[in-house]
């Protein structure tokens, strides 16, 4: 994987339509981080990594990755600068093979020449999918389509990956399994923003977070201390 | 088995083969770019004019004539998405129909204007094969032969390229493309040319076996939407198996019948396949 980069955000804003959901939120994440945004449902987390990636484009505040301004690039630039995103509900296509996923990861034009090297990367990171390479996605069960999804974000050789809610939508075993996946790719070395609303989860795997709230950072810190933080322990991990 | 009966087997397998190929553009073009191209037809029509006019007007060979076709096509294609599809991506469906089946009149009327209503024929004819104890056309087993090749190279661009794969992956998940470093609109102008360029290869085929006239795109335009829809819209294996299936049924029908009379039972069997299975006969 090539060496990170740092993202920076400042008083960004951003919608749908009328609808804002974003009131000037600014973060950084620095080469070789992992950084959660945790927070309720409707908090803005989604919409902040659509905004990092391009999907949605911010009406005011700043975008940087590696000193570049990221929002007057449309959006299918952005893995070619090193920026991958695992969408929400993991967005595989279900018709084609795992192997076939990966590849799709790899269309940018700077990825293509690396695509197999990339892939028995991945294969040897998740030796589950080497075993369904062949086999369509869409049948798997949610941990392995979890896999797919990050190996195929993998294959752009991204300096920075940006996950959201990994661990929606699946059992509590599987949970477990999907955060031990984050936790290898940590290993790895590579740079990571993670949003999540499993907080107590996500602060054993991230250096440091944010928390958002109705589209504000209401609070950040260490890992470690937000995890002793009464206020965090009363609203999200459930303690006293 | 009644030789002719085989004779009209294997005719329907062949008309098949030549039915595939528009199928194939007009579902690979509702498949990723989510639009109907009601002018398809006509399209072939303007290739198949291309054709007839470098041969036998402007004394080009044959086969340099067909490789002209096909880019010709190609480039047609482009030109329909940007000047036409393009504008109305957003716009409701109704729309984009009623635009592309606006360019359909434009182009016969257009050909009309230039060539007049006039039957042009080619006036090529391969000598007829002895396949066992039938005879086929040597003009259609020809035509078979590179409907398919056309099809294979198609599945083979489809199956094993990298932007062949986000063709089929887009025809899914649009939203999600950019995401892997995809430009829609860069995968909808490749497959735009492609479509064209089957209608090329398509216009290739048909002009040494039927007679070009500004109206020729009825006599196969209406039968290969119909196989789309009953393969599945958007279904490439299923509208290439459908085309079989209604090439048998209007070659058969016509053996027993007459060739009118087959394509009443071929447009009565899609509607029996309309009652019964709407969202097409090979669709899972």
């Amino acid at each position: 994987m090539s060496a990170g980069a740092r993202l920076e955000l400042s008083g960004i804003q951003a919608g749908y339509g009328d609808f804002q959901a974003l009131f000037g939120v600014g973060l950084h994440v620095e080469p070789g981080e992992a950084v959660g945004v945790v927070g309720p449902n409707g908090a803005g987390k989604t919409t902040l990594l659509r905004v990092i990636s391009g999907l949605i484009r911010p009406t005011a505040g700043t975008l940087r990755f590696d000193g570049q301004d990221l929002a007057v690039l449309p959006a299918h630039e952005l893995p070619g600068l090193g920026i991958a995103h695992v969408p929400e509900n993991r967005r595989l296509f279900p018709h084609l093979t795992v192997e076939e996923n990966l590849k799709v990861g790899a269309y940018t034009p700077s990825a293509r020449p690396h695509f197999r090297q990339r892939r028995d990367y991945v294969y040897t990171l998740f030796p589950r999918l080497k075993q369904r390479r062949h086999q369509l996605a869409g049948t798997m069960s949610g941990g392995e389509q979890q896999m797919c999804a990050i190996g195929r974000a993998l294959m752009s050789g991204p300096r920075i990956l940006l996950l959201d809610e990994p661990s929606a939508g699946l059992a509590p075993l599987v949970v477990q399994q999907v955060f031990e996946l984050v936790r290898r790719i940590r290993q790895e070395g590579l740079t990571v923003l993670i949003v999540e609303q499993n907080v107590a989860q996500v602060l054993r795997v991230v250096d440091r977070a944010y928390v958002l709230e109705t589209g504000r950072v209401a609070a950040e810190g260490s890992s470690a201390a937000l995890a002793e933080d009464p206020a965090i322990r009363r609203s999200y991990l459930g303690g006293h | 088995m009644d030789p002719f009966l085989l004779e009209a087997l294997l005719n329907g397998v062949l008309l098949g083969g030549v039915f595939a190929l528009p199928v194939l553009g007009l579902n690979l073009i509702f498949g990723v770019v989510d639009v109907i191209w009601l002018c398809y037809a006509e399209l072939v029509m303007v290739g198949m004019y291309a054709v007839w006019f470098l041969y036998t007007q402007a004394g080009w060979p044959l086969f340099l004539a067909f490789a002209i076709c096909l880019p010709l096509v190609a480039l047609l294609g482009i030109l329909l998405h940007l000047l036409v599809v393009r504008p109305l991506l957003s716009a409701p469906p109704i729309n984009q129909v009623l635009a592309t089946g606006g360019v359909l009149f434009v182009l016969q009327g257009a050909a009309t204007l230039v060539f007049s209503t006039e039957f042009r024929s080619l006036g090529v004819e391969m000598p007829p094969m002895e396949l066992g104890e039938v005879f086929v056309s040597g003009t259609k087993l020809a035509a078979f032969v590179a409907a398919l090749v056309g099809a294979a190279v198609l599945w083979a661009f489809l199956k094993f390229t990298y932007v062949g794969t986000a063709i089929r992956a887009i025809a899914r998940d649009r939203e999600v493309m950019p995401l892997m470093g995809v430009d829609p609109r860069r995968i909808y102008l490749i497959a735009s040319a492609a479509g064209g360029a089957l209608a090329g290869l398509a216009a290739c085929l048909l002009v040494v076996q039927l007679d070009v006239h500004p109206f020729v795109g009825l006599s196969f335009g209406p039968i290969t939407f119909m196989i789309c829809v009953m393969g599945g819209l958007g279904n490439m294996l299923g509208g290439f198996l459908a085309a079989f299936l209604m090439g048998l049924i209007v070659s058969v029908g016509g053996f027993y019948g007459s060739t009118d009379l087959s394509y009443v039972v071929a447009f009565l069997f899609f509607i029996l396949v309309m009652f019964f299975r709407p969202q097409g006969l090979f669709t899972r």
